[in-house]
Formats: C-alpha cells, structure tokens, sequence
C-alpha cells in the first residue's frame, strides 16, 4: 500500500502496537529545556528509575535565560533555580548540556538543527510545541507535555495515537517582499488554528522546495498554531549539504549510510492523505496578525474585521472581544496601526537568515522615535556569525538593542516583556492575551516586516523599502 | 496518579472560544519546579485586576462557581503552549472535568496524565448543559458509563478505551511501557546495525 513520509517514519519507529489502538513509538532525539523539565527529573527521582539514553538527549537553558548582561548570571530568583535545576538534572543523570555561557546555547529548536542533532526520519520530542520546527528536515517532530518528557526520559519511547495525513502544497515562487513566515500565517488563517488539530501536515509544491532550510523551519515552527499534532517536508539536498560536517552529524561512513536512508524519504507517488489544500505562491502577500490568534491574519493592504459583519455569533463575540484587548477599531487600516515596540527573534524566527532579511530593510535608516526595538538572536552561534557580517552595527546604527540569545520576549518569560497597552511588531508565533507581558498587544510579522514597522512607526508594507 | 471514576458538581461556564494556555496559566507562573501550587493563579488575567484583586464578574471568583469541580467551555480549549501546567493548575483549582466540542492536542493528551478527564460533545449539548451552570444546578459525570446526567437526562460521551482505563484505574503509564522493556531493548539493539548514525556509533 502507498504510504506517506509520516507513515514511514511512524512504521519505522515502531516498538509495539497495543491492543488499544496506542502504539509505543522510539524516539531517537530528546531535546530538554529548564521550563517542561523539572517536574520530570523529579518524578524520576521518586519512582527510582533512570534516563535510558542520555546519549540521544540534549538539554539548554533558553525560556528563562536574561538576554541582558550574562556575566553577573540571573538575578531573579525563581529563574535561576530553574537553570540550576537543570543543570543539577543533567549533570545527575549524564546528559549534554550548553550552559548560559556556552557559546552553542540558544533556543532549543535552533541549536537542534544548528548542532545536527536534528536528521531526516528521527523521531525528535521535546516538552515544547513548537518542535513542530524540526519537521524542516523530513523528522517526525512531536511537542509533548512534562508526563511525557519523564516517559521518554525512562523508557526512549513515547505513546501515540496515529494522526490522520494533510498535505498542503504550495506552488510557484515567493513574490518580492513576501517570506515563508507570510505563507505560514497566510495558512493558518486558511486553516484556523483549529484546522489541523488530528493530522500530520506535510508541506508540498514547488514553493517549498524552493525555499531555503532556515525558511522551511518557519513553516514547520509555527504547524503547531494550525493545531497539528507535527509538520514535516520532504528532506532534499538542501538539507543535506546543511547537515553536512555539522557537530553532531554522522560522520564518515555513517554520513554516506545516512544520506543513502535520507534519499529515500519521501511520501509515495499515490500516497492517500485524508485532507489536502493547495496555494499559489502569486497570491500571498505580506501577512500582519490584528487579533489575538494566530488565524486572525490580514494582508498589510487590509483591514480591521467589523464583528457587525459576522453573522456566526461565537465569530462575532470573539472578533469583538480581540478588538476590545488589542484596542483597535473596526474597518481601519492595518497600516494605521502605530506600534511601541518591535521585537525580532523567537525560535519562528531568530535564526541568521531571519536578520540579514530585517538588516536589509534597515542598513542606512533610522526606526521611529518613538519606537523602541531588539534583536534577540536565536542562539550564541546565531549572534557571533551575524556579528561576522557586521548586522549587529546594522541594527544598532537604525537605534535597535542587540541582546543575548534566548526566548526572550516571544513569552515573556524573563525580564523582557511589555507593558500592558503596549503595542509590538512582533516576528513571533503567537499573538495570545498577555503572551508578550499582561495587557501587551502583538502583531505577528516576518523579520522584514517588522524591520518596515521599526521605521515607519506603524504597521507598513515592507515593499515600499524595497526595489 | 489520582483516579477519576464519577463527580458531581455544578458546572462553570466560561464561553469563550479557542482559550489558549497561556490564558489558562501565564508565563510567569511557569517558573515553579514543582507541579502544585498553580491553583491561586488559573486563568490570572481574567481572575484578578493589575492590582492583584479578585475580579468580581469572573464566573470562577463568584459562588458557587469557585468551588466547581467541572468547567464548560468553548471549543479549541488548551490549544497553543505545551505547558502541563495548564492541566496542574486546572487541578490545584480543584477542576478534574473539561467540557468542550474540542481540545487542542497537546493539552488533551496532557489532561489524562494528571487525572483529568476532558469530555468532547457537540455544541447543542454544550449549550443544554451550560443552562445547569446558569441555574447553579449539579450535573455527574461517570466515567465508566461513559455519561454525563442532568435533570430526567443523561448524554453518552466517548473516550479511548485506553484512556479510560489509565484515569479509571490511576495507572502509571511508564511503568505499562516498561513491561515492554525487552521490545525496546531489541528494537535498539536491532536500530543500532540499521542506523548506526542515530547512537553516532
């Protein structure tokens, strides 16, 4: 029978099918954080049992970490037993970790590709959703819960219910001044962030294929703001010229054993999926969020909903209370929406790619007086290469901070945060209630839109800075 | 695990659509190590002003609501953050049943881990059951009949035999999976000469 990549890599990693329905599944790679891991250590603990394979887990510190001056370490006090906790646990239980002062930390779902600990056809879980990003080089790339951390720590499986298959294609070429994080946020608000809550995604057509692998993990990343339980894409070259002689790859003749199994990962031919939508690349245009979900998505040359005009009273009611916390009115236009701040990072899009397109957009200018704006790169790594390039002049020179990595003000975690009332061009992946500081306001934006925003002072479109 | 066989309570409704879990538990609060404890700062924003006051009009700081043992809600609950601290504060608030015509994933998974029992039914039984709220009437849930009755009533609902059985029986799934113990040795002993490059062996 034909079968999709999900259904191979899922058959692949069979340990056990229960008479339930359930499957015990291996997980090849375990990523760890300080935030969705602690109560798993402990619960480790009290039962007495033991981490069954250190080696296939990595842990870092990056939801709770200052993105400010590092060297007097942390000084709130809750965050910094939750990194030291971490650190206590790895260091008890044998497992590899990047400190707040290594040079490889960042956001887990950063340093997973960049290390190269993240392959083709793995089963990759980490106690966060948005491992959904992983699913970039064709893994089966599943964000779980602190019970199922502790299950994985013990046993190296995880217990599953198949999803059902959803493909997505998207075709032709990206048009000028639009990104992957525009057709992402153009496809959730297609969707809804309910739409592909019981499936695995698979992203398809000639669009994804062109795009570059730090493009394709934006796509992945933010699956999870569709509801899916994963999101993945066929691994290509691409891919593999990425992984090539990264730390953790295989090397040698694992590496050729490797890329032989890779090359074959792909879904069948005549594969069946359960649901199936297609776009064209030519209709995607710069995307901005007004609400707060991620399906509330409008293109820049649009408007603001007016609740009056919904007829289902559960759509209207949640219309009118998104405009009442972002402050918005009906009917205006995004592009006059004046914004406070503007925040370039997050593991959607933090990584180098992700600041040479916003340091385009703002060599040689100046943000908005009234704007206050930061760069957060997604890892130590992420920040000494763009450094090289000399983007971080770039960013200082139009008037941003340029800050330590971490995830900083995508959650608000930390000492980043905004005020309430407070409004952010954020290149973020979620617009919730408070998400970004109770009381903040969050437009989601790709990294050259939110350069746009900086200058302008208000929601623009990036196309007018470009030639 | 605390098992969960069948409850009666009255039943908060709170009807709002797609609420994530970061309206269930702000990131603030994710800053613990332990899991209990989360109960005083469920669903923070809409619970207390920026003064730290309770709100007043929010169903769950007004009686009888504050002691509701079952919350209804609009659907796409729990959806966005991983976070288990959403379910752990659900708990600590004393909330051990979700009504909802749907879960986000994670969240409902995470549920069943902590004794939880999150109920899937249509709206039109949503909206049945949320008058119950209204008029401050109990309604039982029980699960091993899988039905919730109300009144004269009674509503089946469906849950995953295995699931079931876990939350009936309080069951400790690691240590089900460890019974498995021998497969997973052979299949890593076995992905060790398939794949080599997974133990970067």
């Amino acid at each position: 029978m034909p079968q999709t990549l999900y259904d191979k890599i899922w058959n692949e990693h069979l340990v056990h099918q229960q008479e339930d329905g359930t499957s015990l599944l291996f997980v090849d790679r375990h990523l760890i954080h300080e935030v969705t891991s602690p109560q798993a250590f402990e619960s480790l603990r009290t039962s007495g049992r033991n981490v069954r394979q250190p080696n296939l887990t990595l842990a870092v510190a990056d939801h709770n970490v200052p993105t400010t001056d590092r060297s007097k370490g942390i000084s709130d006090e809750e965050s910094k037993i939750q990194v030291d906790t971490l650190e206590k646990n790895c260091k008890e239980f044998g497992i590899q970790l990047f400190d707040m002062n290594d040079k490889r930390q960042g956001i887990v779902h950063i340093i997973g590709p960049e290390q190269g600990f993240t392959q083709p056809g793995t089963i990759i879980v980490c106690g966060d959703s948005h491992t959904a990003t992983h699913g970039a080089f064709g893994a089966l790339a599943i964000g779980i819960g602190t019970s199922e951390v502790e299950h994985v720590l013990a046993t190296q499986t995880l217990i599953q219910k198949k999803s059902g298959n959803f493909r997505i294609n998207v075709n032709g070429t990206l048009p000028i001044g639009v990104t992957s994080k525009d057709v992402i946020l153009q496809i959730i608000g297609k969707i809804g962030t309910a739409g592909g809550t019981g499936y695995v995604i698979e992203y398809a057509g000639s669009l994804i294929s062109s795009l570059s692998v730090e493009q394709r993990m934006t796509i992945c990343n933010m699956t999870i703001e569709g509801g899916a339980r994963a999101g993945l894409i066929q691994p290509d070259k691409k891919i593999f010229e990425y992984l090539k002689n990264k730390p953790m790859s295989p090397k040698n003749e694992n590496w050729e054993k490797a890329e032989e199994y890779w090359n074959k990962l792909s879904s069948d031919v005549d594969a069946k999926f359960d649901k199936e939508i297609t776009l064209e690349g030519k209709d995607i245009k710069p995307m901005v969020t007004w609400g707060t979900s991620p399906q509330d998505v409008v293109t820049i040359d649009g408007k603001v909903p007016n609740p009056e005009k919904e007829f289902d009273i559960d759509k209207k009611n949640s219309i009118q209370r998104s405009l009442n916390y972002m402050g918005l009115k009906p009917d205006i236009s995004v592009k006059d929406i004046k914004i406070d701040k503007v925040f370039i990072g997050s593991c959607t899009n933090g990584r180098i790619e992700d600041l040479r397109e916003a340091a385009k957009i703002l060599k040689d200018k100046k943000i908005a007086n009234h704007v206050s704006a930061m760069v957060v790169p997604g890892s130590g790594l992420v920040k000494e290469q763009a450094e090289q390039e000399g983007l971080d002049k770039i960013f200082i020179n139009s008037g941003f901070e340029w800050r330590e990595p971490g995830c900083s003000m995508c959650l608000a975690m930390n000492a980043d945060k905004l005020k309430p009332e407070e409004r952010c061009a954020s290149t973020s992946n979620r617009n919730f209630e408070g998400r970004q500081g109770r009381g903040g306001r969050t437009h989601l934006l790709s990294p050259a839109m939110a350069a746009a925003a900086a200058i302008s002072g208000s929601l623009d479109d990036v196309r007018k800075y470009q030639n | 695990m605390q098992k969960f066989n069948s409850l009666k309570s009255i039943p908060a409704y709170l009807p709002i659509v797609n609420i994530d879990t970061d309206m269930i538990i702000p990131a603030q609060f994710l800053k613990t190590i332990k899991r209990t404890g989360l109960g005083k700062n469920l669903f923070y924003a809409m619970r207390y002003d920026y003064n730290g006051t309770e709100i007043k009009n929010f169903i769950l700081n007004q009686k009888p609501y504050n002691n509701s043992q079952i919350l209804i809600v609009g659907k796409n609950f729990g959806c966005g953050s991983s976070r288990e601290h959403a379910p752990w504060a659900l708990l600590d608030f004393g909330i051990t049943c979700v009504i909802s015509s749907s879960y986000a994933d994670i969240f409902y998974n995470n549920c069943f881990k902590n004794g939880i029992l999150p109920i899937i039914l249509e709206e039109d039984k949503i909206k049945e059951l949320s008058e119950y709220s209204k008029r401050k009437e109990e309604i039982s849930v029980d699960l091993k009949k899988e039905k919730i009755i109300f009144g004269n009533s009674e509503i089946k609902f469906e849950i995953d035999p295995f699931k079931k059985k876990c939350l009936l029986e309080g069951l400790d799934d690691i240590a089900l999976s460890l019974e498995k113990e021998k497969k997973i040795f052979s299949f890593e002993k076995n992905l060790k000469n398939t794949k080599p490059w997974i133990f970067n062996d």
